[in-house]
C-alpha cells in the first residue's frame, strides 16, 4: 500500500499572533513552525500504522519553500520513509491541490492522507480539492480507518454524531482527533531522518484563484466585569439587559 | 446570473439553512441575480426559504448525501444558471462538498467566512483565521468565487415571501462512499450551532460533579463543552472539546467554569460574543477575555446561577 502524507507548517500553538506591512503579512519574528498538529498526530502516525500492518511506503509531501524541510525532517524522524517537496509558495488552498494531486496522480497512489485543517488557515479544504482534481472519494473528518485488501470503512464526524463509512482506494482521507495517538520521534528516529531521501519537485501549475489581501486582529476587548459571587440575579440582569444574549 | 446556496436540510430547514441563504441573499443584492437554494433529499418547509430570499429551491435525491453527488449537483445547477457565487454552510457537509465544487470549477474558495463580501473593486471576503485568533480578507480573483460561511455568523432576515420548488433533472453520477450506519451522539444540541454554550474544565475535579454544568446548560437551553484535558482523560466525549484542535465555535454567551484559559482553549472560543468566566483564580488568564466574571468556586457559582436562570425564565 502506498500513501502519501500531506504535511504543513504551522505557527506554534503559542505563537503571538501579529502582521506587519500594513496587515499584509504574517509577523514571523519570535514564532517557531511545528507540523500542522492534524498532520503530524493523526494523519502521518495512522499512515504509518498502516504501512506496518500491511507494508508498503509512506511518503510525505510538503508545497512550500525551502526552509519548511525542518518540519519535513521532523515527519521523517517520525517514520515516514521519504518526503517530497514541491518548491513553491503557494498563495491558496487550490494551488496547493492542483501541485499535490498532480503529484499523487503520477505516482499512483492508494490513499492520500490530509489533516482536518491546517490551524493557521482552518481552511478544511485541501483535501477535498486534492480528491476532486483525482475524482477520487474524499473521507472528510475521519476519525477512525481500517483497511481490508483495498477497502477501507472508516468513522467520519457528521453533524450530530459519526457515520460509518466504506470506499475503495485510491482515496483521500481528511483526519480529525481519534485517529491515532501522537508519537514521538526517538533518537534513532531523528538520525535516520537525516539520511532518508528529500526531492525537491518544481511546481507544476502557476496562478491562484484567491489570496490574503490583508489581515485583521480582533478588536481589543473591553475589561471584565467582576461580579458578586453571590449576586447571580446581577449577571443574568446583565445577560439579558446588557450584553442581550438571553 | 445566480447566487447558488447549497444547504443541509437532513433535519429539517434549520437556522443553519436560513442563515445560509440569507447570506446569498445578502450577495444577490450586491452582484445581481437570484438565489438559488440546493439540497438533498425533500425536507418540510422549502418553499418557506423563500422568506429568507430564495427564488428557487431545487432538490436532488443524493445517496445519504454523497459529497461527489452534490459536488455534481451543485456545479450542474450553478453551470445552467451562470452562477457566479456558490455559497455553503462551513459544517461537516461544507467541508466535503466546497473544496470539491472550488476545484472542479477552478473557483477561488473562501473558508469560514463571517461576513458579507466586500465588493468594491474586487471582491474581497473576511474570513476567521489562525483558529480565531485573527481575520484574513481574502481576495478572489477567479470568475467563479466559492464562499463557505461560518454557523452564528450573521442572523436570519425574514423578507416575506414564498420559493418554487422543482426537483433536479441532471445526472448526479454515481456515490463514492457507501454509508454503513449512521451514530446519533444523543439529543445534544449540536455544538457548532448552539447560541449559548455552557462549559466546564479540570477545575470540575471529576465527571461526577458535571450535573451542575448540566443543570445550567439545561435551564438556559444551551449545549455543553468541555476543554482539552477533560475530553482527552475521558470524562466528557471529544466531540465536546472546545478549542484549536477541538470544535471551534462561536455562540452569543459562551460560560466558562473552571478553565483556565490557555491561549489554545481561547483559540476556539474567542469568537463568542459574551464570555462569562468562573475561576476560583482571580489570576487566571481567561478573565482577560471575559466580559464577565466571577471569582468563586464553580462548585457554589453554577447553583446559583442555574437558580438565577430559573427566576428569570419564570418571569420572562
Ligand atoms: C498543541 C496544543 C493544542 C491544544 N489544544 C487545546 C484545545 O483545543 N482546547 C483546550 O481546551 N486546550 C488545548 N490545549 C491544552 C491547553 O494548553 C490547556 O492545557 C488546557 O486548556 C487546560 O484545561 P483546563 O483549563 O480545563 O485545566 P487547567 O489549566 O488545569 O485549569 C483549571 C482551572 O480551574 C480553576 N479551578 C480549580 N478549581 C475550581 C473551582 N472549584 N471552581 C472554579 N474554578 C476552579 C483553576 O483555577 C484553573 O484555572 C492544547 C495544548 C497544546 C500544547
Ligand atoms: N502547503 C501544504 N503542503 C502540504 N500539505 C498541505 C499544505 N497546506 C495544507 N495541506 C494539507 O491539507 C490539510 C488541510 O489544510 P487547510 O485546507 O489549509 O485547512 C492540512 O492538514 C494538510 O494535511
Amino acid at each position: 500500500m502506498n500513501i502519501l502524507v500531506c504535511i504543513s507548517k504551522a505557527p506554534d500553538t503559542t505563537s503571538k499572533i501579529a502582521f506587519t506591512d500594513g496587515n499584509t503579512k504574517f509577523d514571523t519574528n519570535n514564532v517557531q513552525y511545528i507540523v500542522n498538529p492534524y498532520d503530524e498526530w493523526y494523519a502521518l502516525v495512522r499512515a504509518l500504522e498502516l504501512k506496518e500492518a500491511n507494508g508498503g511506503s509512506v511518503t510525505i509531501i510538503t508545497v512550500g519553500a525551502a526552509e519548511d524541510e525542518s518540519i519535513m525532517r521532523k515527519a521523517l524522524a517520525i517514520g515516514a520513509d521519504k518526503a517530497v517537496r514541491i518548491n513553491t509558495e503557494a498563495l491558496d488552498g487550490l494551488q496547493v491541490a492542483k501541485e499535490i494531486a498532480n503529484y499523487a496522480k503520477a505516482n499512483a497512489y492508494d490513499i492520500v492522507f490530509t489533516g482536518k485543517e491546517t490551524i493557521n488557515y482552518n481552511g478544511s479544504q485541501v483535501g477535498g480539492m486534492v480528491a476532486e482534481l483525482m475524482d477520487a472519494p474524499f473521507l472528510s473528518l475521519a476519525s477512525k480507518l481500517d483497511m481490508n485488501g483495498n477497502t477501507a470503512t472508516a468513522e467520519l464526524d457528521v453533524k450530530g454524531g459519526k457515520q460509518v463509512v466504506e470506499t475503495s482506494t485510491p482515496f483521500v482521507v481528511s483526519c480529525a482527533k481519534g485517529m491515532a495517538e501522537q508519537r514521538i520521534p526517538n533518537m534513532r528516529g531523528i538520525m535516520q531522518a537525516r539520511t532518508k531521501p528529500l526531492e525537491v519537485v518544481e511546481p507544476s501549475t502557476s496562478g491562484t484563484q484567491a489570496s490574503v489581501a490583508s489581515y485583521d486582529l480582533p478588536p481589543a476587548k473591553a475589561d471584565v466585569k467582576l461580579l458578586d459571587p453571590e449576586n447571580m440575579d446581577e449577571l443574568v440582569r446583565l445577560l439579558h439587559e446588557e450584553a442581550k444574549v438571553i | 446570473m445566480a447566487v447558488v446556496v447549497y444547504i443541509d436540510t437532513d433535519k429539517g430547514v434549520n437556522k443553519a439553512a436560513q442563515e445560509a441563504v440569507t447570506y446569498a441573499k445578502k450577495i444577490a443584492d450586491k452582484v445581481g441575480g437570484d438565489v438559488i437554494a440546493c439540497t438533498s433529499g425533500s425536507a418540510d418547509g422549502l418553499a418557506g426559504l423563500g422568506d429568507f430570499g430564495a427564488s428557487k429551491v431545487i432538490t436532488a435525491n443524493t445517496e445519504n448525501s454523497d459529497p461527489q453527488q452534490i459536488t455534481r449537483f451543485v456545479s450542474t445547477v450553478a453551470n445552467d444558471n451562470g452562477a457566479k457565487v456558490i455559497v455553503f454552510s462551513q459544517d461537516p457537509i461544507g467541508k466535503a462538498v466546497a473544496p470539491r465544487v472550488a476545484a472542479r470549477m477552478d473557483a477561488g474558495h473562501a473558508p469560514g467566512a463571517i461576513d458579507v463580501p466586500n465588493t468594491d473593486g474586487g471582491f474581497t471576503v473576511k474570513t476567521n483565521t489562525f483558529s480565531g485568533k485573527a481575520f484574513s480578507n481574502i481576495s478572489i480573483t477567479s470568475d467563479v468565487k466559492v464562499i463557505s460561511l461560518l454557523p452564528n455568523s450573521l442572523p436570519p432576515a425574514s423578507l416575506g415571501g414564498t420559493a418554487s420548488v422543482e426537483a433536479f433533472s441532471g445526472d448526479l453520477g454515481s456515490a463514492g462512499i457507501k454509508v454503513l450506519e449512521t451514530k446519533g451522539q444523543g439529543g445534544a444540541l449540536s455544538l457548532p450551532e448552539a447560541e449559548l454554550v455552557v462549559s466546564a474544565g479540570r477545575g470540575l475535579k471529576g465527571p461526577e460533579n458535571w450535573g451542575i454544568v448540566e443543570e445550567l446548560a439545561n435551564e438556559l437551553g444551551a449545549a455543553t463543552a468541555c476543554s482539552r484535558p477533560v475530553a482527552d482523560i475521558g470524562w466528557r466525549p471529544h466531540h465536546e472539546h472546545v478549542g484549536q484542535t477541538g470544535v471551534a465555535i462561536r455562540p452569543n454567551l459562551y460560560i466558562a467554569a473552571g478553565i483556565s484559559g490557555a491561549i489554545q482553549h481561547l483559540a476556539g472560543v474567542n469568537g463568542s460574543k459574551t464570555i462569562v468566566v468562573i475561576n476560583t483564580d482571580a489570576e487566571a488568564p481567561f478573565f482577560k477575555a471575559a466580559d464577565y466574571g466571577v471569582v468563586g468556586d464553580a462548585f457554589e457559582v453554577l447553583p446559583k446561577l442555574t437558580e438565577a436562570v430559573k427566576k428569570f425564565n419564570a418571569n420572562n
